[in-house]
């Protein structure tokens, strides 16, 4: 996770893995 | 319109939240896409001018940024009556209620990166300052939390926005 981290591109690619996630549970409760 | 219009009311909070979050946002990119990257490429004897005169001053629109938005935030989320309905995700609240589990999450998310710059990110940069007595190590201990958390804080970004963006723009 720290690896991931201290990489300025790897935390922009998580964000949007993890925007992509978010978007999938508000269709899934919606 | 009459200024006893509540929705006058509201527009004027929201206006708040979203200058608050720019500023508080705006320097967490700063932090992240700027002056933490470029401070290995600046030679060592300049280095103390970031840390003793542009870093408390960014921290201090920082941290007072992420306060008055969560402020404004939550005033909104009452005046527009959802603030439980976001608080709960939207589960077992009347259909549909896709707003307010997009805006719920946001919340959810906003009030973690704001508890990380408060309780996280800002008593460690103290230390990082000196304004905060500590040993050599434990300044290096909270150089490495503080620089974590803000880069967790610019991850939740990303969908944070997402999710606020949605709940306000979703017909």
């Amino acid at each position: 996770m720290e690896k991931l981290l201290n990489s300025l591109t790897g935390t922009i690619i998580a964000g949007f893995v993890l925007t992509v996630i978010v978007a999938v549970i508000i269709h899934a409760l919606a | 319109m009459e200024l006893s219009d509540f929705n006058w009311w509201t527009q004027f909070i929201r206006w708040g939240h979203i200058i608050s979050g720019i500023m508080w946002i705006g320097h967490l990119w700063y932090f992240n896409f700027t002056q933490t990257p470029t401070m290995p490429k600046i030679p060592a004897e300049l280095r103390p001018a970031v840390v003793r005169f542009i870093l408390p001053e960014a921290l201090f629109w920082f941290r007072w940024g992420a306060m008055f938005t969560l402020g404004f935030g939550l005033i909104l989320a009452y005046m527009n009556g959802y603030i439980l309905d976001a608080i709960k995700l939207g589960i077992g609240s009347p259909s549909p209620h896709t707003k307010a589990t997009a805006i719920g999450i946001g919340m959810w998310l906003g009030t973690i990166m704001w508890f990380n710059v408060w309780f996280i990110i800002w008593p460690n940069q103290q230390k990082v300052m000196g304004t905060v007595s500590a040993t050599p190590d434990e300044v290096n201990a909270a150089r490495r939390m503080a620089g974590l958390t803000s880069r967790v804080n610019t991850l939740l970004s990303i969908p944070m926005l997402y999710c606020m963006v949605f709940a306000g723009h979703y017909y």
